[in-house]
Formats: structure tokens, C-alpha cells, sequence
């Protein structure tokens, strides 16, 4: 059982969460995941660790609310409720050494994950270029925690509703243009990823990304979260989360995590509905 | 005289318990099991005792269901076997106990198995009698993985009376008790009862604590345990290598039964974990994982499930029971193929082709090598494919233990009794054998106890060093 210490609206959305997990906290690192599951009928998913705190013990997850159980992560659970089971830290560390100069982006709720990460990397004396963007300004979050960590900072918003309108393969592609650049860390929705890999294969610039891939254990046991890295089967869970962007076969990785977007979809349907009809009670 | 024959355990009809999950034999009666015990010859020779992994004194408990004596029976086999309800389900003994039985030689083996999962089941209810457990030796051991080989281990060691703590990374304890064997084959109130059971005996179970990642096997020691005990069992399932095999549809085993067993897929959309059920399934191999992922498919509405073993009905390692049961619920059988490529619509599994196979001489294993036959391809459509052609080793612990060392295969080294490469740590079950049986980990959990204890002992004398 772990408590949730708080909770705070990011935007429409968008939650953050921290959450009692000493045994995580103390072992964790940039780049790691955990695996929720609500409870006793939840199913489990994986997050990314978007911070942790040692001496409080504890955890932070963000968690953008697309299916059931994020949705019902976001509505129903609140500070002082717990969540059933929470296990990690899963997956393999980032790579944190010195590199020189280092892009991070980070895109929609990867804004999260990139953060531990441009922070690891800068304290490992890398000169940190972020990027962050969203579709529209009221889903960027962390702006100050980013800030904070990058060197410098570019905002991109779809809609042009805040900083840089575009997509962040723009600016990136900008700096690696007139810059040089070590490495590149991506973390986002697979598509934001594939484009940022594209981008970084134009300037044949080494770039990381984190597969967010469907999971079931989440630690070497099911194989549910394979993907095609260099022609052969890796698992996202013990092979990686990070692999690197040019080697993985981004349709198959797109089409594998449509799998169940009927049930999903069904699932999230339902549980609204159930949602609806309390309120009107 | 003798039956010649067993006396037959009452089945549900395959017609109906292909729609639903209740355990398929129902178990003997007092009556059937006394009279099935009338069948044993109560030879002096006991091979059936050398037959089981655990060496039960078979003769003596079948004696005592003889005379009625119920209670006294499930002593005799809870003094080598902590998990009588489980065995007596799933353990070959057809290829144990009961291959070598004398009267096998000339009619059918005595049904050793049903009587044990009588006298088991029989103990559930008229109350389960806890082993003793021994005076605290004030050690501590870790045991990693609560499958057969971490249960029946931390069993022992507190038999011995040592402290226990059991990391299990699932939410659940179990391992492929739990997430593998499905519920129709073996019911989980029985693999609950036996954890609570062992609980109950002062067993600490710590789950989601995945070994490797939440905590190093130094760590353990670190935190004061005197000896780690690792049955991390299986791990990552084996693909086949070939194009396709990532499309969306086809799924390994494990993901599929876990998705069922552990994460009730079955009951979506009330639980939240989806399952996606093909009209046409194909199941790739020939073991015991093989038929229960067949069978669960036909359970969850599969419309015809093919499954596909590249060499014959004869070299099949599933329980020959299994291959009766799947058949009886019209599971059909290619044999002798292999599949070459998954045929790919939009995304999805539209098919699977394969090559017609012969058998040539016999390879390492001692069964007959399948050979390809040229120019024999041809298209099965499907549009699901569970592949059951077993596991390797489950990683994390090996990758993370400075110093334990490990085979090619990725499997753990070890001894006999379960010593590894490295001082205090001892291993047994999937993890050192690969994909094996679930008694022959209860066996290597039960001589790695003994083993333990005996180290413990050795290193520290009778009582560990305080602040140790």
C-alpha cells in the first residue's frame, strides 16, 4: 500500500502525483520506471519516475490521463488515498557521464521523465540544451524545474499559445544545425520520438529514447513489451527503456501499442459513464 | 484380486467445462481412494519412493488411505512434501513415482498421484496441521521468488527455525503457480491456502520487491541476512526468430496466461487488463504451457485452436493427461511443423506459414532431430498466435550479483544442494535448470534448505555472531 503525499493539477489532464515508496526512492535513477496497479481489479502500468526524495521516501509520478486507469488515477485518487501496488525502480539507468554539449527534449507528459535526466547530466558538468513542448500552453508543466537544470531552455506549443509555435524537432534541428552537439535524449509520444530521431539522424548525432511500450510485469517475465531494436526482439523492461533512436523500428513500435484501442477505449467509456452516473446520485 | 485397472477420477464433461474455468477432475471420493489404495502391492523395493523428487514414503501413506486413516497419510507426506494439494495436481508422476511402480509392470500403475491430491484435499477439510516450526536459530535468510522452489524452501528453513523473508516481484505470491498454471488445472484457493499456510508458520513475504532492481542480493546481506536463497525461476520467453513475430496478435505464453491467471483478463471489462481472443488460435510447441494456453484460448471463446509441434504426438513433453484433455475439448494437433514466417495484415497476425517436418536421427536430447521437407510451406490463417516454446532464465538476479556465476544459457551455477559461486548464495529451480517442473524446484528449494542450514551451522556455530 503506498500513500499518496500529494497531488497537484498540472493542467486539463495532467496530474502529479507523489507517492510513498522508500525502497524505490533510495534505488532510483534517471531513466527507471515503476509499475502502478490501483488495485485489486487494476491492471498494471508502467510510469517513468519523474523525481524522488530519499529522505522523505518518496516518489513522482506524472500521469496524463488517456485511459481508464490514469483517468482514474487523475479523478478518484487524492492525497491521503493509496495506491495497491507500486514496484521498481524498473529498467535500466540512463547513461549519465560526461558527454560536453547535450540536447534533452521532452514532449507532452515526457516533459516529466527528461527532467531527472537533463538534471543527472548536468550535474555529471554536461552543457544541457532543453527542449520541451506541448500542444498548447496549458499542458506545458515544470518550465521552472527545467530551467533550473538546462543551460538553456526552448518552450514550443503546437498552437503557437506559448513560446515557440511549432513542434520540437524545430528547434532542435536549429541547434544541431549551429551547434555541436554530444548526444540527444527524446522522451515523448512514440511519433515525437521517431520525428526527433529522424532529425538527429540528419546531423548523425547519437540520440536516446525511452519506449513507452505495453507492459504486464514490467520485469523480464512476459515479453508483452517487446520491440524491434536492430532487427532483433528487446525487451523494453530489462533491455531497456532506452535504446537508441536509430535502431528501433518505429512503425512496428506504433502499430504494436494500438493493440487494444478497443478495449481501451471501451474500458474508458464505461468507467466515464460510471463516473457520470455517481455524480448525478 | 487386483484391478488391474485405476479406478477413474470423475471428470467434468469436456463440453461443458470448455466454457468455464473450474478445475477439470473432480478428485476422488473416500471410497474411490480406498479402493485405489487396495491396488498397492506394499513392495518392500518402494521404487516409487526413488520415483519422487521429494522421495514421499509412498507405500506408507497409501497403506494408512487404506485403513481409512486419513490424517495419519498427509503426516507421511508432509514430512518430505509441503505441498501435497499442488503436486497431486500437476507433478508428472506418470514419468515419476508411477513409471516405475511394480504393478505397472503388468496392469496400470497405482494412481499415486490422485490419492495424494485426495489425502490433501481431504486435509483442507477437516483443518490443515501446520509443520512444527524449529526453536529460533536467530538467522535470517533471504529466499527470492515465491514459486515452488522459494515456497518450499522458506518452508524448511523454518522448519529448522530460521528466520524467513520471501521477495516476490508480482503482487501477488505464487510465481507460476500463480500467473502460469491456469485456475482449471490448478485452483488458486489452493496456492492461496498454501502461502497463507506458510505465513501462518512465521514466513515473512515481502512483495513487490523485485530482486536485482528494488534491492541486490548484497544488499540482503548487507541488511543483515545470513544466507540468500535464489528460485527467481524463469524469465524472458523464447521467440522463434522469424519474420513477423511481433505483429499485434501474437503473444508469448507467459504474457498470455499472466494476462489471464494473474490479471483476470477473462473478467474485462470489470478488470481492467484487456485480452484480445482470436476466432483461429495457433500454438507454437509441445509442453504442458502449450495445452493450458490452448485451453484457456478455447475457454475465452477462441473458435478453433491449432497447435503446431514440429515433431510428433510421441515426443511431446506435455503430460500425456494434458494431450488427452486438450483433445477431448477439440484442441487439434499439426504435428510435425514449423512455422517460417507470421503473414502480416495491416499490422496484424493474418496467418502463419510453416514447413512439413521429418524426424532424422535422435539429437542431444535423445528425441529424434525434426528436418525441414523442402517445398512443403503452407498458410494456417490465423489471426492469433500464442507462441509456448519456453523461457530463458530470468535475468535481473544473475546481471546484478558481482561473482554468481552462470552457464551460456544464463542459467545460475550450481551444486546438488543448491551452492552457487558465491558464499551463502544458493539457487534451485528454473533458475538453475531452465524451464523445468514445478516438483523438481520444490525438490532443489528443499535440498537448498538443508544445505543452508548446514552452512549456517558450519560458518557460525549454533548461534549467529550478534549484530551479524
Amino acid at each position: 500500500m503506498h500513500l499518496i503525499r500529494k497531488k497537484r493539477v498540472l493542467g486539463p489532464n495532467l496530474v502529479e502525483l507523489e507517492v510513498e515508496a522508500p525502497l524505490i526512492a533510495a534505488k532510483a535513477q534517471p531513466g527507471q520506471f515503476v509499475i502502478i496497479r490501483l488495485h485489486e481489479k487494476g491492471e498494471r502500468i508502467p510510469l517513468t519516475l519523474a523525481d524522488w526524495d530519499k529522505d522523505r521516501g518518496t516518489i513522482t509520478l506524472v500521469a496524463q490521463m488517456v485511459g481508464k486507469t490514469t483517468h482514474q488515477l487523475g479523478l478518484e485518487y487524492d492525497e491521503g488515498d493509496v495506491i495497491a501496488d507500486v514496484v521498481g525502480p524498473l529498467g535500466n539507468p540512463s547513461e549519465i557521464k560526461f558527454y560536453g554539449t547535450v540536447v534533452c527534449v521532452g514532449g507532452g507528459v515526457g516533459i516529466a521523465p527528461i527532467f531527472p535526466i537533463a538534471r543527472a547530466l548536468k550535474g555529471a558538468g554536461n552543457t544541457v540544451i532543453g527542449i520541451v513542448g506541448a500542444r498548447t500552453k496549458d499542458l506545458l508543466f515544470w518550465l521552472d524545474r527545467m530551467e533550473k537544470v538546462c543551460h538553456e531552455l526552448h518552450v514550443t506549443t503546437d498552437d503557437g499559445s506559448f513560446g515557440q509555435k511549432g513542434v520540437v524537432t524545430e528547434p532542435l534541428r536549429e541547434i544541431l544545425r549551429t551547434r555541436k552537439v554530444e548526444h540527444i535524449w527524446a522522451i515523448g509520444p512514440a511519433i515525437m520520438m521517431k520525428f526527433a530521431t529522424l532529425t538527429a539522424q540528419e546531423f548523425a548525432v547519437p540520440i536516446t529514447v525511452s519506449l513507452n511500450t505495453i507492459m504486464v510485469d514490467g520485469t523480464g517475465m512476459c515479453g508483452g513489451c517487446r520491440a524491434e531494436v536492430q532487427g532483433e526482439s528487446k525487451f523494453a523492461c530489462v533491455d531497456g527503456p532506452e535504446f537508441d533512436g536509430t535502431k528501433v523500428n518505429w512503425d512496428l513500435l506504433l502499430a504494436r501499442l494500438s493493440t487494444y484501442k478497443e478495449e481501451e477505449k471501451c474500458a474508458l467509456e464505461r468507467y466515464l459513464a460510471q463516473v457520470a452516473e455517481a455524480a448525478r446520485r | 484380486m487386483i484391478r488391474p485397472t485405476q479406478v477413474p477420477m470423475r471428470e467434468q464433461d469436456p463440453k461443458a467445462r470448455v466454457h468455464n474455468f473450474e478445475e477439470v477432475p473432480f478428485g476422488y471420493t473416500p471410497e474411490e481412494a480406498v479402493s485405489e489404495a487396495e491396488r498397492c502391492l506394499q513392495c518392500k523395493r518402494a521404487p516409487c519412493i526413488q520415483g519422487c523428487p521429494v522421495n514421499i514414503n509412498i507405500p506408507k501413506f497409501i497403506r494408512e488411505i487404506r485403513e481409512g486413516n486419513f490424517r495419519a497419510a498427509i503426516r507421511t507426506i508432509k514430512e518430505t512434501n509441503n505441498l501435497p494439494a499442488i503436486c497431486g495436481r500437476v507433478c508428472p508422476q506418470e514419468t515419476q513415482c508411477q513409471a516405475v511402480c511394480t504393478l505397472g509392470k503388468k496392469y496400470e500403475p497405482v494412481a499415486i498421484g490422485r490419492l495424494e491430491r485426495f489425502v490433501a484435499d481431504w486435509e483442507y477439510e477437516h483443518g490443515v496441521e501446520l509443520p512444527e516450526v524449529g526453536k529460533p536459530t536467530g538467522f535470517r535468510v533471504a529466499v527470492v521468488g515465491s514459486g515452488p522452489a522459494g515456497l518450499t524452501c522458506a518452508a524448511d528453513l523454518r522448519r529448522f527455525g530460521h528466520a524467513v523473508t520471501i521477495f516476490e516481484a508480482l503482487h501477488e505470491p505464487g510465481g507460476v503457480l500463480m500467473y502460469g498454471i491456469p485456475e482449471f488445472r490448478l485452483p488458486k484457493k489452493i496456492v492461496r491456502a498454501e502461502i497463507e499456510n506458510l505465513l501462518r508458520m512465521g514466513v515473512e513475504l515481502r512483495c513487490n520487491v523485485v530482486v536485482g532492481r528494488t534491492v541486490t542480493i548484497d544488499e540482503l546481506f548487507a541488511q543483515g541476512y545470513h544466507a540468500v536463497f535464489v528460485g527467481s525461476g524463469a524469465g524472458l520467453p523464447k521467440f522463434l526468430g522469424i519474420p513477423g513475430e511481433n505483429l499485434i496478435g501474437i503473444y508469448s505464453a507467459n504474457e498470455f496466461l499472466t494476462r489471464v491467471n494473474l490479471m483476470r483478463a477473462y473478467l474485462f471489462p470489470e478488470y481492467d487488463t484487456p485480452i484480445k481472443i482470436g476466432k483461429v488460435v495457433a500454438v507454437v510447441g509441445g509442453g504442458n504451457v502449450a495445452m493450458d494456453a490452448a485451453r484457456t484460448a478455447l475457454r475465452l471463446g477462441a473458435e478453433r485452436v491449432v497447435v503446431l509441434y514440429r515433431r510428433t504426438e510421441a515426443e511431446m513433453p506435455a503430460r500425456r493427461e494434458e494431450i488427452h484433455h486438450a483433445k477431448e475439448e477439440g484442441v487439434e494437433f499439426e504435428f510435425l511443423v514449423n512455422p517460417v514466417r507470421f503473414l502480416d495484415s495491416s499490422g496484424r497476425v493474418s496467418g502463419v506459414e510453416c514447413i512439413r517436418m521429418e524426424l532424422g536421427d535422435p539429437d542431444e536430447s535423445g528425441r529424434r532431430r525434426p528436418i525441414p521437407i523442402p517445398g512443403s510451406n503452407f498458410v494456417i490463417p490465423v489471426d492469433m498466435v500464442i507462441v509456448a516454446i519456453g523461457n530463458d532464465p530470468h535475468p535481473l538476479v544473475p546481471r546484478t550479483t558481482p561473482g554468481l556465476a552462470t552457464t551460456k544459457h544464463g542459467t545460475v551455477v550450481a551444486d546438488e544442494d543448491g551452492r552457487t559461486s558465491r558464499e551463502g548464495v544458493f539457487a534451485g529451480g528454473d533458475i538453475v535448470t531452465g524451464a523445468a517442473t514445478v516438483i523438481s524446484a520444490m525438490g532443489a528449494g528443499k535440498r537448498a534448505a538443508r544445505a543452508i542450514h548446514q552452512y549456517l551451522l558450519t560458518k557460525y556455530g549454533h548461534a549467529p555472531v550478534q549484530g551479524a
